[in-house]
């Protein structure tokens, strides 16, 4: 509770000194402020709490369990069904998708019609699971050989600016963006988690350096994907 | 009673949120792996607990942060509040949105610092690294990313430049820091990029862009209030290398000197 308390002082802090010092003007709603203060502290304690006690020990129990198993298919598969299924309900995601849609209706790339502004966003709603679900695989891929993720995200970056030359120019900012909406306050911990189980399962494997890397690839992959998305529509 | 159907409506939401995580996990649970889960009703009380913790958490930001952050961000970029802060009317130059830039600089390290998804992988790390990573010095380290980032952000929707032109100096600096950088930092470099923009940040700084392109002329909220999050997952891998540089360039210039005088000492 201290803990929270004490993340969330430098916010009140910000908002407190632009009100008074540059805005020059009281916050209108003192009450509703306070309370709701006091439930983002509350719910950071609870969420830090549930953190250690459920989805940690999970995620890093079903990497252990994937890793004795030996069945490569089937960690593959739950790699992707992760990536996938976190990803398309997410609400940033969907957001970001229809305000990409009204961009592309706007720019006359698609048809200002419901339907087509409506079939706009959900492919690219599926075009960045897709493209998380295969980030995750490669990401665990990339543990079980022992690849370098110096070159992997070089290449990635490579291929960003490649693709990017070829893009649509309205396209180039929703794409970018796209990389940071993708990873929610679930699916962080619970890739993480599976991450660094894997690495501290197979031997020979650092989970410094080969557990971390999942949430990059995860961050990397839709920016290609929604480049390429733009220009094939 | 609004509290009490906004706390419902909220649960329902995460909820489903978690939904097809849930059925993720215990589906290949049970049909995959086929071994009860150790400590069940452990891992299912804790779950309960994020869910709760997500659902007051964002109750919270709705009630309190959101609100005047976004009023802020309009207030801020409102012509009106800048010719009080200039007597000449006709012109605005990159330099009078100076407030703008410390205002995106401070909410993008505060959100940052609050955010549960970074203070998730800040607790991991330091588990994984023996405590070699703090969790507050990576906090702010990202924090420090994100603010740079999105001031620069702002930054770059008044002036109207194209975006791309900075991602790419941008990675070419994450490319160049990778080389040098000590190896075990550089994974957890590249994952504090997409850590960081999620449920705090994400709203706050969209609120940033649009309003900003909405009032700067020439600018179109749709095309130029995009991006501000690109920046924000970029700059922490830079900050996150230079941290862990720095921390290294220190302690090899600690031994130099404890060596230098074990050297006088000996003589």
């Amino acid at each position: 509770m201290l803990n929270s308390l004490r993340d969330l002082a430098p916010i009140i802090l910000v908002i407190a000194f632009f009100q008074i010092f540059v805005l020059q003007q009281p916050p209108d709603n003192v009450f509703s402020l306070l309370t709701g203060t006091f439930f983002v502290v509350l719910g950071l304690t609870f969420f830090v709490y549930g953190l250690e006690m459920g989805l940690f020990p999970i995620g890093e129990s079903m990497a252990r369990a994937f890793a004795h198993k030996g069945s490569i298919f089937w960690l593959l598969t739950f790699a992707f069904a992760l990536g996938f299924g976190t990803t398309v309900a997410e609400p940033a995601l969907i957001a970001i998708s229809d305000e990409a849609s009204e961009v592309a209706a706007e720019a006359g790339q698609i048809a200002a019609t419901v339907e087509a502004m409506e079939s706009y966003a959900t492919g690219l709603r599926y075009t960045v699971a897709l493209s998380v679900g295969i980030a995750i695989v490669v990401g665990v891929l990339r543990i079980l050989l022992n690849w370098s993720i110096h070159y992997m995200i070089m290449i990635g970056y490579i291929i960003v600016i490649i693709v990017t030359s070829f893009a649509p120019a309205e396209i180039i900012g929703i794409a970018y963006d796209s990389g940071g909406v993708t990873t929610s306050t679930i699916t962080v911990p619970l890739v993480t988690a599976l991450g660094i189980g894997l690495a501290s399962s197979i031997s020979g494997r650092n989970p410094m350096i080969d557990g971390f890397g999942l949430i990059a690839f995860a961050s990397l992959m839709p920016i290609i994907f929604v480049l390429v998305y733009g220009i094939l529509i | 009673m609004e509290l009490i159907s906004e706390v419902q409506y909220l649960f329902l939401e995460t909820m489903l949120d978690v939904l097809p995580i849930a059925a993720i996990i215990f589906g290949f649970q049970f049909f995959v792996i086929r071994k009860p889960v150790p400590n069940l009703k452990k891992v299912l009380i804790g779950l309960f607990y994020v869910l709760i913790g997500i659902t007051l958490f964002l109750l919270g930001l709705e009630q309190a942060l959101f609100p005047i952050g976004r009023l802020m961000a309009e207030q801020l970029t409102d012509p009106a509040f800048m010719h009080s802060a200039k007597s000449v009317a006709d012109e605005f130059h990159w330099q009078d949105y100076f407030w703008v830039y410390l205002f995106a600089f401070a909410i993008g390290m505060s959100t940052t610092i609050a955010e549960p998804a970074l203070i998730a992988v800040a607790i991991k790390a330091e588990e994984v690294s023996g405590g070699a990573i703090g969790v507050w010095g990576l906090r702010i380290a990202v924090a420090l990313g994100v603010a740079i980032g999105i001031a620069l952000g702002t930054y770059r929707i008044v002036s109207g430049t194209p975006l791309h032109y900075y991602i790419m100096a941008g990675y070419v600096v994450v490319i160049i820091q990778t080389f040098f950088a000590p190896k075990l930092i550089v994974p957890l470099a590249y994952d504090s990029g997409g850590v960081t923009t999620s449920t705090v940040t994400v709203p706050l700084v969209a609120a940033l862009g649009l309003g900003l392109a909405e009032t700067v002329p020439g600018r179109s909220p749709l095309i130029d209030g995009f991006g501000l999050i690109a920046f924000a997952s970029l700059f922490p891998m830079i900050s996150v290398m230079a941290y862990a540089q720095l921390s290294e360039y220190r302690v090899k210039r600690e031994k130099k000197r404890r060596q230098k005088e074990d050297e006088s000492n000996s003589d």
